[in-house]
């Protein structure tokens, strides 16, 4: 199982200070916290991508690049890459790009972003999101698959004889999962596909994350992948943590109160009730996410988000070292236990690299 | 068969649940229909974090169930500042727009004084209409001399009548030898899972693919 963090990128002010970092801090910032997460032996950061303050994270691969210029064996993903957007065609390049300068420690998820001017501001339809994610995709999917690709599509201009370079890293395109909160139709497409599912599972009640995987797991046993139990979910978490778990609410009380999107609205022991949020000690943070694989069945890849509402980096860098210190050397163990045989890892380039190998063996024997 | 009655009235007693307490004894006679009651001030504080967080806590979340799977719904609301309350409207902003659709709605208000009656036809009916319920055409208005005078009793029957006549229609259709209908959209089977009904992908993707 991989365990790591996801980054939204925001610039807030520290309620305590009322101070905000300015954009190049935050930037420094979050590959701080990339390196962080490779020390303490995390296998993944992932961060998002947004094209509005106060987000400072526009241009993921180029944060990715430097990030993989200084890591060895951290996976470099998204959370998530603007599948509506964007284009297919520049996806394709950007990160098979960065898949060789990783040497194939490289992901990504796919989603259509929290910001509904993005659309306009790059030229589509809101209303076409839906749309725009499933043909996109079905374009970036060809794109790392086929060598010329000749393409028609509604929502961009046609391709006549393109080939996408630099081809993907031995062959083999970087792995793909898709994620969404509420749209059913995504879950439909990563099964389809039998791509990997990612539900964010923060600032919402766990049956709603439940309700998604499900879908999601009797599709991709419907599309044939495997069975319902060997899908590939992920699933994200928010923490705080201290040793004394009253030392934890007490500090993260004033962040929680004044946090975009939930604060200024339910108290933070609702919340912590109410959706996988676990402020606490390593020991809580432990026993909440055991509990994850009750509703959605044992997975691949936990992500935690640690570094939001205006936190100081110190104190993002100690729950950092607190996960790889204390809270992810049991999780690892204790997950290990209770997964089923026949439940698989997170896919990564190396355990691709084999199958497809696998696979064209397998090839040659029918066609000899 | 459900009724389900949603009071928007503040004070405790409030003469806005007494109306719906009128309408839904009047409406039950002439159905079947077990009551169910929902008073917005008891959710006041969840409806307001449904705005901030974007989920229903649990007893608003039990109360958008219930009146999703109401077989007919009772409204009322006190007017203020011409109009329904903020609180009524906050419990139709997060009610899922779908959820009404089709299903046989009585609007009623109360008010100090009769000036405001049209509220029924100016921002009721409107609201009710955009959610694509069916409203029934007699609205009941109960200013607070309407108390003391003739003519509520009447009006209360009368609308009472009406959506009893929906309710044991719609009910008596659907116990009937209906067949089970596979859901469809745009003409496409769905298929199920998690308790969400889907287009399969390959339709999905057909749908974009270029003539």
């Amino acid at each position: 199982m991989q365990f790591g963090i996801f980054s939204v990128g925001d610039v807030t002010p520290d309620p305590t200070t009322g101070r905000a970092p300015s954009e190049h801090e935050r930037i420094k910032a979050m590959v701080a916290i990339a390196q962080k997460a490779e020390e303490v032996g995390l296998d993944v950061f992932a961060t998002g991508e947004h094209h509005n303050p106060p987000f400072v994270p526009s241009s993921p691969t180029t944060m990715l690049g430097w990030i993989a210029a200084r890591t060895e064996k951290l996976i470099l993903s998204t959370s998530t890459t603007l599948i509506t957007t964007n284009d297919p065609v520049k996806i394709a390049e950007d990160f098979a790009m960065l898949q060789h300068l990783a040497d194939g420690r490289v992901d990504l998820m796919m989603g259509r972003g929290n910001t509904g001017p993005v659309y306009p501001w790059f030229g589509k339809d809101i209303r076409q999101g839906i749309n725009l994610a499933v043909e996109n995709y079905a374009l970036l999917y060809r794109l790392w698959r086929e060598e010329v690709v000749d393409w028609e599509g509604k929502f961009r201009t046609p391709l006549q004889s393109f080939t996408s370079t630099p081809r993907p890293l031995d062959g083999v395109p970087p792995f793909v999962w898709h994620g969404s909160i509420r749209s059913p139709e995504i879950a439909e497409q990563a099964a389809y596909y039998g791509d990997g599912f990612f539900h964010n599972n923060i600032f919402w009640p766990a049956d709603h994350t439940k309700r998604m995987v499900e879908l999601y797991r009797s599709r991709y046993a419907h599309y044939g992948h495997g069975t319902a139990e060997q899908a590939i979910v992920g699933l994200g978490g928010q923490i705080f943590m201290r040793r004394n778990s009253q030392d934890a609410v007490r500090e993260f009380r004033p962040y929680f109160d004044n946090a975009p999107v939930y604060g200024h609205g339910p108290s933070l022991e609702d919340f912590t009730q109410q959706t996988p949020l676990t402020v606490g000690s390593p020991e809580q943070v432990i026993e909440k996410t055991l509990g994850f694989r009750e509703y959605a069945g044992d997975y691949q890849r936990q992500l935690f988000l640690v570094d939001h509402a205006g936190l100081p980096l110190k104190s993002v860098l100690e729950q950092i070292d607190m996960l790889g210190e204390e809270v992810v050397p049991v999780l690892r163990e204790e997950f290990a236990k209770r997964r089923p045989a026949g439940v698989p890892d997170a896919p990564t380039h190396a355990s691709r690299v084999a199958a497809a190998a696998v696979a064209d063996a397998d090839k040659e024997v029918t066609s000899s | 068969m459900k009724l389900v009655v949603v009071s928007a009235g503040l004070s405790v007693p409030s003469s806005t649940r007494l109306l719906g307490d009128r309408l839904a004894n009047a409406t039950a006679e002439r159905t079947s229909a077990d009551v169910q009651v929902v008073e917005l001030r008891d959710l006041a504080v969840e409806i307001a974090h449904n705005f901030t967080n974007g989920f229903p806590g649990p007893a608003l979340g039990a109360a958008l169930e219930a009146v999703a799977s109401a077989d007919g719904l009772i409204v009322v609301t006190p007017v203020f500042s011409a109009s329904y309350s903020g609180l009524f409207k906050s419990f139709f902003d997060v009610l899922d727009p779908e959820a009404l659709a089709g299903k046989p709605v009585l609007v009623a208000a109360t008010g100090g004084s009769a000036r405001h009656s049209l509220v029924l036809e100016h921002a009721l009916r409107p609201l009710f209409a955009y959610l694509r319920a069916v409203v029934v055409p007699t609205g009941v208005y109960a200013a607070s001399e309407d108390w003391g005078a003739e003519g509520l009793v009447e009006r209360i029957d009368r609308a009472a009548g009406e959506l009893a006549g929906l309710m044991n229609g719609l009910a008596a259709g659907r116990s009937g030898s209906v067949p089970v209908s596979v859901p469809t959209q745009g003409g496409v089977e769905l298929v199920r899972g998690g308790g969400f009904e889907v287009v399969p992908f390959e339709q999905q993707l057909a749908a974009l693919r270029p003539e």
